[in-house]
Parts: structure tokens; C-alpha cells; sequence
């Protein structure tokens, strides 16, 4: 694949999945494309901060569960009819989740990056802990949304188009940030924060603003989700395997890549929501997909999407050569043939 | 509120909270040591209570003793682990590959948990575990004073060897600075696996009293891994003092306000005293501040 076919790669890759649902009509199948395509789009944008920046974040959960939680709150408040007009609460649920980002940025980013992954997942547990015992959320028995009364064979097109947009949406903003400056600011931080903040980047305030970025979507996912479910309870809307995941699909993807992502989201929600729609038994799934992340994490260090790129294509070559050449690592930061010192 | 219900949670948080502590130690050692963060941890404990479980129902060993068989299987399940997954990791992105890696672990050991176990709750037994003494007003369940007891002994021990054998003192080395401990003639890779080791034979004594002190089942790791990742945090990743200080503030927190509030808040009440401290020292309590942010 050359650099002028890569962008058809794209066009033809967004247009099998608009085309997906008109194809397959089975509500089994475009269910499982709906939470993918949800997937993907969170994949991608915990890939715009934490995968540029290095800082690993495993709270986006939280993000998640807020875009959900306003997602229901306000359309059983503002009494929203149940039909498309609900869709129109999905920013709103980007934005508030964008909101509480701030706060939880400013905190957690103060410290070295090994810390902010553990006080993510305190954060996290303090949401799902008050999702749980406040009254205004439900308490454990959740919230129910209105009840939409679409036709049961395309009910689930207008979620799967509405993920697709928001899939395309970030993907789209993930790739410009990528080539700004802003994104490169981002890249420096990854790659020796210090000398970054020597050069004159202000560290602390891109930091937080790409953690408060990659809220966004995360958070209109979350929306999407409520609605598609109809009723929500924060032990899944707030739920640390969500964490997680979206972790592992970037990593399985390739982190820092833009299709990388999207390849993880793809596959392995789909695979999981396969895997539990066919197979009740929860310990053989939870068997199978520690054990195919092993192999990854073990054999593909960087993710399939770098690992096929460097052996494949032209533009592995060429960073192998850049590489030997003792050139700084490559994007993806574990392909370098030289070892980077590590600072203690 | 009265004097004996804040009496009666200081108490618990002492006597649980060192358990807490106990199996923190495991995870800050691991950090420290090798910059590794073990989510694995949690169904590390998970583990060791389904061994004492399985030794106490199959061949009816006492728990105690038990810990006697139990405490070299996790040690040596520990350095498989470290020998097989964790030692290969390397370049600039172990840490963040650590992660994903005992991820892994933990599912693998979870779904083998459910498999062989079921998803049914299960809590060890003993004749001392419903049993109790009173002292003045307040009451000491006596497996929780012999958790303390275990737990205050198997962290003594473990200060002995780390602040008074020489290989608690490579250890200590490596926790400063791997680079400057290899430079020195330190094998930091032996003292890595061992210390993982160490890290998971402290959840077998952990594991027991957990076990016997709540019902568990597979999934418990996460409500385990969350506290104990936390308290790691509020202490200061990677010091030993402060993963005690901070297990036995976590369980004192949550009493304190579950007797004068609500229990329905306690674990809230901890996480929002962790987000004051973070705010104030972003290090954590005891944690060290570095001069390069690596």
C-alpha cells in the first residue's frame, strides 16, 4: 500500500461499514457492529491523549458513564419524545463528560506518569462508587430511558449510523491533531518530557488539554450507549473491564497509530460480543481473551498495525533503515533497535 | 455516635488494615523495585484463598497451617510469572506493558478460578472464625486479631530481611536506582523474579484471612485490586511505610464515617480523603518526588 492509496484505504473502509447494516439485516449482527462501532470511537479517542502522550489512562470509563448518565437524566427530565430527537442529547453528553474531564485532569496530571495510571482507576471507582449511591442516578437499580418504539428489523440502524458519524468524527480529529502542532507537542511529551518542557512546551497545560480532549467522544459513546440500552445501571455504565479494554484494543491496534484503533475496537468487541452472545460461560471467555492478549503483548509488542507496517510496506523499510541508521525510535516507541535508556 | 463505635472502627481499621497493608507491601515492592504495576495482584489474593479453601475442603487442613503449603505456592506461582511474562518486557514502555500483561494474568487466573470453582460466594471456616472476645465494650473477632498478629509478623520479617540481610539490601538498591544497582555488581534480574515472588507469597497469608473474613468468588479481584492500588497511591508508590500507614487509614476512614454517617458512603469517604491527599502531595504521603519526570 502505497502513501497515495492509504487514503483510499480509508474511503473504502468507512464505506463498507456505512454499508454494513444494509447488507446484513440480521439485528444479531448489526447489534454487535453498533457496540464496535461505539468502541472504536472511544478506542480511538483514548488513543488521542494517551496514546500520543504515554500517559495512560485507565478511568475513561468514567467519561463513559457520564455521557450515559446525562443521556438519561436529561431526556427523562426534559421530557425528550422517544424517537430521533433523543440523538440531539449526545454532544451534551460529549460536553458534560468534557467537563468533568477538567477537574479529574488537573488533578491526576501533577504526578509522573506511573502514578497518573493508578489515580485514574481511583477516580474511577469514586464515580462508579456515587453512581451507585446517590438518588438522583437511580441508586443500583439504574435509570430507565424513554422507551423508543422504532420497527424491531432496522431499530438498530439509527444507533449504528450514529456511532459510525461519531466514529468518523474522531477519527478525523484524531488525524488533525496528529499533524498539528498541538499533536507534536503531545508526541515530545511521550518522548522525553523534560526535554520537551526545556524546549518550551508548556506540559502541564497540554497535558490536561488532551486528557480533557479525548473526553469528548468517550463521553458521547456513553449516550449512545444509554439510549441503545434503553435502561442503565452504574455497574455498566461505570465498569473497570470498560477501562481496560479500551486500553488493550489500542495496544492490540497499534498505540499512537490512527487505524490502530480502530482495528482493536473492531475485532475485539466484535469478538466479544460474539463470544458472550454464544458461549454463557463467562470463565471460558475470560480464558480466551487473556490468553490471545498474551500472544500479542508477547509476539507484537507494538500492536498489529506497526507490526504488519514494519515487515510489510515501504514505509517499514524505511524506518528500519532510519533505525540502523541510530536515529531517534520509531512512532510507535518499542520498534527501536537501539534501546532507549530509561530514566528511573 | 459514641466513644465505644469510634473505638470499636479504630480497631478495625488496625487489625484489618494491616492485613491491607500486607498485601500492599507485595504491590508497592514490585513497583518499586522493577516499575512494574501488578494488576495482578488482586487475584493473586483471590488465588491464595481458593487454595486454603481447596486445602481446608479436600484434605481438611486448618487454614494456619495451611499457609505453611499455600505461602511457597504463591511464591513460586510468582516467579513463574515473572520468569515466563514479566522479564521479557522491555524498551521504554514496560511499565505501560506491565499493565496489560498481569491484565492478562488476571484474566487467565480468573477464568480458571470460575471454571474450577464456580461463581458461587465461598468463605473459609474455621472454629475461630465466628468467635469472638470482648474487651471493655468492644469485641475482637479472634481471626481478626490473628490477622493482625500474621499480618504485623509477615511484614516484620519482611523489614528484617529488607533493612538487615544483604539481599534486602541489593533489593533496596534496585528500588533507588536499577542502572547505578547493576553497576555495582547487583544481579537486579534475580533480585526482580524474587522479589515478584515475595510480592505474591505475601497474598497467601493475605488471601486466608480475606477469605475468612468475607465471601468471596472470582471476581473479587476487583474490588481488591482497586483498594489496593489505591492505598499504594496514598502512601506513595513504592514506600513500605506508607503502604502501611495508608491501609490502616483506609479501613479507619470508611468506619469512621460509615458509624457517624452512613456505610453506604465509607468507601466514597476513603477515595475522597485520597483525592484531599493527592491534591495536596501528588506523590502520595510518603512518596519521593523526582527530579526527572521519567
Amino acid at each position: 500500500m502505497t502513501l497515495v492509496k492509504k487514503n483510499l484505504g480509508w474511503v473504502v473502509f468507512f464505506a463498507a461499514l456505512a454499508l454494513f447494516p444494509l447488507v446484513v439485516t440480521n439485528p444479531f449482527y448489526t447489534s454487535i457492529g453498533v457496540y464496535s462501532l461505539l468502541f472504536m470511537a472511544a478506542a480511538t479517542s483514548w488513543n488521542m491523549f494517551s496514546g500520543y502522550s504515554g500517559y495512560i489512562a485507565l478511568g475513561s470509563a468514567v467519561f463513559f458513564g457520564v455521557g450515559a448518565y446525562t443521556e438519561a437524566l436529561l431526556s427523562i427530565h426534559w421530557h425528550v419524545p422517544a424517537n430521533g430527537d433523543l440523538f440531539w442529547l449526545v454532544p451534551l453528553g460529549g460536553v458534560i463528560a468534557t467537563l468533568f474531564a477538567v477537574p479529574i485532569g488537573w488533578i491526576s496530571l501533577r504526578v509522573r506518569r506511573h502514578t497518573f495510571v493508578v489515580i485514574t482507576i481511583a477516580v474511577f471507582f469514586i464515580f462508579q462508587l456515587s453512581a451507585i449511591n446517590f438518588s438522583f442516578t437511580g441508586g443500583s437499580s439504574g435509570l430507565a430511558l424513554p422507551f423508543i418504539t422504532w420497527t424491531a428489523t432496522d431499530f438498530n440502524n439509527p444507533f449504528y449510523y450514529a456511532g459510525l458519524i461519531l466514529v468518523i468524527f474522531i477519527t478525523l480529529v484524531s488525524a488533525f491533531v496528529r499533524r498539528s502542532r498541538f499533536g507534536l507537542q503531545l508526541l515530545a511529551i511521550r518522548d522525553d518530557e523534560d526535554r520537551a518542557m526545556g524546549l518550551g512546551v508548556k506540559v502541564t497545560a497540554i497535558k490536561i488539554t488532551g486528557f480533557t480532549m479525548s473526553a469528548f467522544a468517550i463521553g458521547c459513546a456513553g449516550a449512545i450507549y444509554a439510549m441503545f440500552q434503553g435502561q442503565i445501571y452504574p455497574q455498566f455504565v461505570f465498569d473497570p473491564t470498560f477501562d481496560v479494554s479500551v486500553a488493550l484494543m489500542v495496544f492490540l491496534g497499534g498505540i499512537g497509530t490512527l487505524a490502530g484503533p480502530l482495528l482493536g475496537g473492531l475485532v475485539l468487541e466484535s469478538a466479544q460480543q460474539y463470544l458472550t452472545a454464544t458461549y454463557s460461560n463467562n470463565s471460558l471467555y475470560l480464558l480466551l481473551f487473556g490468553a490471545l492478549f498474551l500472544i500479542v503483548i508477547m509476539f507484537m509488542p507494538q500492536g498489529v498495525v506497526p507490526f504488519v507496517r514494519d515487515k510489510f510496506t515501504k514505509r517499514g523499510e524505511l524506518e528500519r533503515a532510519a533505525v540502523a541508521a541510530n536515529d531517534v525510535s520509531s512512532p510507535s516507541g518499542m520498534t527501536s533497535g537501539t534501546p532507549t535508556e530509561v530514566t528511573a | 455516635m459514641n466513644a465505644t463505635a469510634l473505638l470499636s472502627a479504630a480497631k478495625d481499621g488496625i487489625l484489618t488494615g494491616a492485613v491491607y497493608a500486607l498485601m500492599a507491601t507485595g504491590l508497592t515492592l514490585i513497583f518499586g523495585v522493577m516499575d512494574i504495576i501488578n494488576l495482578a495482584q488482586g487475584t493473586f489474593v483471590v488465588l491464595a484463598a481458593y487454595l486454603s479453601y481447596a486445602l481446608q475442603v479436600h484434605w481438611h487442613i486448618d487454614l494456619f497451617v495451611g499457609l505453611l503449603i499455600t505461602t511457597p505456592a504463591m511464591f513460586i506461582i510468582g516467579v513463574v510469572i515473572e520468569r515466563v511474562f514479566i522479564a521479557r518486557l522491555k524498551g521504554p514502555d514496560r511499565t505501560g506493558m506491565s499493565i496489560l500483561v498481569t491484565y492478562a494474568v488476571w484474566l487467565l487466573i480468573e477464568g480458571t478460578l470460575d471454571l474450577v470453582f464456580s461463581s458461587n460466594d465461598v468463605q473459609l471456616q474455621g472454629w475461630y472464625v465466628p468467635k469472638s472476645f470482648t474487651v471493655g465494650a468492644i469485641h475482637f473477632g479472634y481471626i481478626y486479631v490473628a490477622g493482625f498478629i500474621l499480618a504485623a509478623l509477615l511484614l516484620g520479617a519482611l523489614y528484617f530481611m529488607l533493612y538487615r540481610t544483604r539481599f534486602g539490601v541489593s533489593v533496596r538498591a534496585s528500588l533507588a536506582d536499577q542502572t547505578s544497582a547493576a553497576l555495582v555488581g547487583i544481579d537486579v534480574k534475580r533480585v526482580s523474579t524474587i522479589t515478584f515472588g515475595l510480592g505474591a507469597a505475601v497474598t497467601a497469608a493475605g488471601g486466608m484471612i480475606y477469605g475468612a473474613t468475607n465471601a468471596f468468588n472470582a471476581s473479587s479481584s476487583y474490588d481488591l485490586i482497586s483498594r489496593l492500588l489505591t492505598i499504594i497511591v496514598l502512601g506513595g508508590m513504592g514506600s513500605l511505610g506508607g503502604a502501611l500507614l495508608a491501609g490502616i487509614l483506609m479501613v479507619f476512614v470508611g468506619d469512621i464515617v460509615g458509624v457517624i454517617w452512613s456505610p453506604v458512603w465509607s468507601t466514597t469517604a476513603y477515595f475522597v480523603v485520597l483525592v484531599l491527599v493527592l491534591l495536596w502531595r501528588p506523590q502520595g504521603l510518603f512518596g519521593k518526588t523526582q527530579a526527572r519526570v521519567a
